[in-house]
């Protein structure tokens, strides 16, 4: 399988290869004998089933069975500025245990494809084995690495661990938090994740403790594996701060097609926390086949003085269907959301956000800028809600879009709900394309055409990256030149 | 260095340029000056490489090479600058960052080694002096929110950076005031040596106060009319093009 996967990150294989290839890819979901699984499908049998391999408590399987009697009641949603393929949900399996990757014996074993990637990314080459599935024990201690991770955080009274150890070494936090943020209630696919995730992390930041640092590299090292419905769940209590990365900008192939992961963050007051994601999850290949389907459900709540600051790059999945949003609830909050979001070939992305202005004094401030290439389609779809109590409330947005070509489409849909007068609310967008003009001219100073809209596009993005922690930044900047390579003359 | 020879272009079908002849060696300075619509700036922008061009007949040779067979960059790469009449923005890119990539992708090309962050910042320095271009600049995005002069002396300093062995300049001294025409004007006089070659694309004589130029030609309807020294711009400047357009009929 891994091998298949290998492959189909080859742009150019002949024909029988590449259809070969891809008719895989649609039945992604056909069985791997040698994993793990439970039977096709999805009843309470099998929710019950999940939450015994887990070794879950009761109360944890009582909420699952709860979500999924919900979810039962609920249809799939239609809004989306998105031609999505119907799902058969009873075709999927919900669970499999973590595959036990082919280890290879060296680097010289990794596909040069992926290979040309991590090189042009710049990812160090301990990393580069980890991600490729080369046998890192002999290079890279990795076990110690996290240890000394570990025992830095456990010091500071920081908890990061997997959900599903969370739910039986902590349990009182789970039960108050977990669904605290984003309900089984709230859509469709929150109902699905609260009913079937499978794993996903925990974080806990005590009150008043600064995490000594970025969880990002912590997190990096750790990330092999993620699973199909994620739930992530962060905790920052009063006046604690936290800076969490989630995905890697290395290229994640994965075998299932349907991701659905839910994220919840509560940031308590005075608390701040920065989650940054850099999405790049296989986006199927020129011709609009295969690629992974990303509805993800993002939301974090502020009390009084909080902070939460989403920064994401996304720039894989065949289909993106993601709104991080924040609820300011508490009196001078702020929420802030910067994005790039950039489609190639096929791919298709409707993401935004929602600012929900409850607290007094709240501010947000939205900065979306959308780069669209090849046939794809890019909406930008957001919320700016100031309740009638929130006095004072302040938004900033601004939507760019960029297109790349004449057969890609740029789409906003911003919508402002404003009860309280005493609201200032400011919105700007633009759209704009990369000129022949520009093109000519750094193609004069010595600049190849691909060069020159990497760097173009990483102008155009510079705000958004800026937010990123600066490793990921440099890597998100070769990113982006590298997903576009050949969208150009 | 560069020889045109009978070189014709067209754009959207229409022929501009009907047999352009031109030769320009090293160490020399050569000055095209005509009527609006003559052909002047395709003329630049066809020897660049500009895609909005077809040529459809002729020849450039550059440095011994077939000129029109190489892509823009590699034109630009093997020492051909433009200086653009209107520079282009770049917003989000600093002048700093582009001028780094320009000069490694040249170095590169060469087959040296890419400067250390020092050497460049060394070297920016000095290329900027050379213009009075205020270091700050650098750090600003490409041309954006550039004032007129601002922009040419940008592009006086990206040639300083790059050190071209031709350079052409399309109406660098167009709005331009006084004191930035000195300046950059200057500055290009302090670039030239025996070893490169400078072709100055103009409507005024002043600028030639500066540049001094070995050859002045006349380009009239895509075919240049007449060649002189320095004197013949003096004689345009005071009588205009009309006794060597009637010439012509």
């Amino acid at each position: 399988m891994q091998d298949i996967e290998m492959t189909m990150a080859k742009e150019n294989e002949n024909d029988i290869l590449q259809e070969l290839t891809n008719r895989e890819y649609e039945h992604g979901f056909t069985t791997d004998i040698e994993t793990e699984l439970i039977r096709r499908g999805l009843d309470e049998e099998v929710i019950r089933t999940i939450s015994a391999k887990k070794e879950e408590p009761e109360w944890m399987l009582e909420r699952r069975l709860k979500a999924f009697r919900h979810w039962q009641t609920m249809k799939h949603p239609t809004w989306g500025h998105l031609d999505i393929p119907e799902i058969d949900f009873q075709d999927i399996i919900y669970y499999a245990a973590p595959k036990p990757k082919k280890k290879l014996g060296s680097m010289d074993e990794v596909d040069p494809e992926l290979k040309r990637t991590f090189e042009k990314l710049g990812i160090p080459l301990e990393e580069q084995m980890a991600l490729a599935g080369v046998a890192v024990d002999a290079v890279m201690d990795s076990v110690s690495v996290k240890t000394t991770f570990r025992e830095t955080l456990k010091e500071k009274g920081i908890i990061f661990c997997s959900i599903s150890e969370a739910i039986r070494e902590y349990p009182e936090l789970i039960q108050k938090y977990l669904g605290s943020v984003v309900p089984y209630t709230d859509n469709f696919y929150a109902a699905l994740n609260a009913a079937v995730f499978s794993d996903g992390s925990f974080c806990y930041i005590p009150k008043g403790v600064r995490c000594p640092m970025e969880l990002s590299t912590y997190f990096r090292i750790n990330a092999a594996g993620t699973g199909q419905f994620e739930r992530t769940l962060i905790v920052a209590d009063e006046g604690a701060y936290v800076s969490y990365l989630e995905g890697c900008t290395a290229p994640q192939r994965d075998e299932n097609q349907l991701h659905a992961a839910v994220v919840e963050i509560v940031v308590e007051r005075d608390a701040e926390v920065k989650y940054s994601t850099v999405q790049n999850w296989y986006p199927g290949d020129k011709e609009g086949k295969g690629g992974v389907y990303n509805f993800v459900t993002k939301r974090g709540l502020c009390r009084e003085n909080a902070v939460l600051s989403w920064t994401q790059v996304e720039t894989g999945s065949a289909i993106t269907w993601k709104y991080p949003s924040c609820v300011l609830l508490g009196d001078n909050s702020v929420g802030e959301f910067y994005s790039v979001a950039m489609t190639n070939n096929y791919q298709q992305a409707d993401t935004g956000t929602k600012m929900i202005h409850i607290g007094r004094n709240t501010r947000s401030r939205i900065v979306s800028k959308g780069i669209s290439a090849g046939k794809s389609q890019n909406a930008y779809r957001g919320l700016v809600r100031v309740n009638a109590g929130a006095e004072n409330a302040r938004n900033y947005s601004q939507c760019d879009s960029l297109l790349i070509g004449s057969q890609c489409g740029a789409h906003t849909f911003p919508e402002i709900d404003c009860r309280n007068r005493t609201a200032i609310l400011e919105h700007e967008a633009t759209t704009s394309k990369i000129s022949d003009d520009q093109l000519f001219y750094c193609n004069q100073r010595g600049l190849s055409t691909e060069d020159a809209v990497g760097l173009i596009v990483n102008g155009y993005a510079r705000e958004v990256l800026q937010k990123l922690p600066m490793e990921f930044a440099v890597e998100a900047q070769k990113l982006l030149a590298l997903q576009l390579e050949g969208s150009v003359g | 260095m560069l020889k045109v020879t009978n070189l014709h272009a067209t754009v959207d079908g229409k022929e501009i340029l009907r047999g352009i002849n031109l030769e320009v060696k090293s160490g020399e300075v050569h000055a095209i000056m005509g009527p609006n619509g003559s052909g002047k700036s395709t003329l630049a922008s066809v020897l660049a490489g500009n895609e909005k061009f077809e040529v459809t007949e002729g020849s450039v040779e550059f440095e011994g090479e077939d000129l029109l067979d190489l892509s823009i960059e590699d034109r630009a790469r093997k020492g051909l600058f433009l200086g653009f009449q209107y520079p282009v923005e770049i917003p989000g890119v600093t002048m700093a960052n582009f001028m780094k990539l320009a000069v490694n992708e040249q170095r590169k090309f060469r087959g040296e080694e890419p400067l250390t962050a020092a050497e460049y910042l060394k070297m920016m320095r000095e290329k900027a002096k050379i213009v009075e271009l205020d270091t700050k600049m650098t750090s600003r995005a490409v041309n954006e929110g550039f004032s007129g002069g601002e922009k040419k002396k940008n592009e006086i300093f990206q040639m300083a950076m790059l050190d071209p062995k031709l350079a052409i300049l399309d109406e660098t001294d167009s709005g331009l005031d006084i004191d930035a025409l000195r300046i950059v004007a200057t500055g290009v006089t302090k670039l030239h040596t025996e070893q490169n070659a400078t072709v100055v694309i103009t409507h005024y004589q002043r600028l030639l106060d500066y540049i001094v130029p070995d050859y002045v030609h006349v380009l009239y309807k895509g075919r240049i009319i007449h060649t002189g020294d320095k004197s013949l711009a003096l004689k345009l400047e005071k009588e205009g093009y009309d006794w060597l357009i009637n010439e012509q009929q």
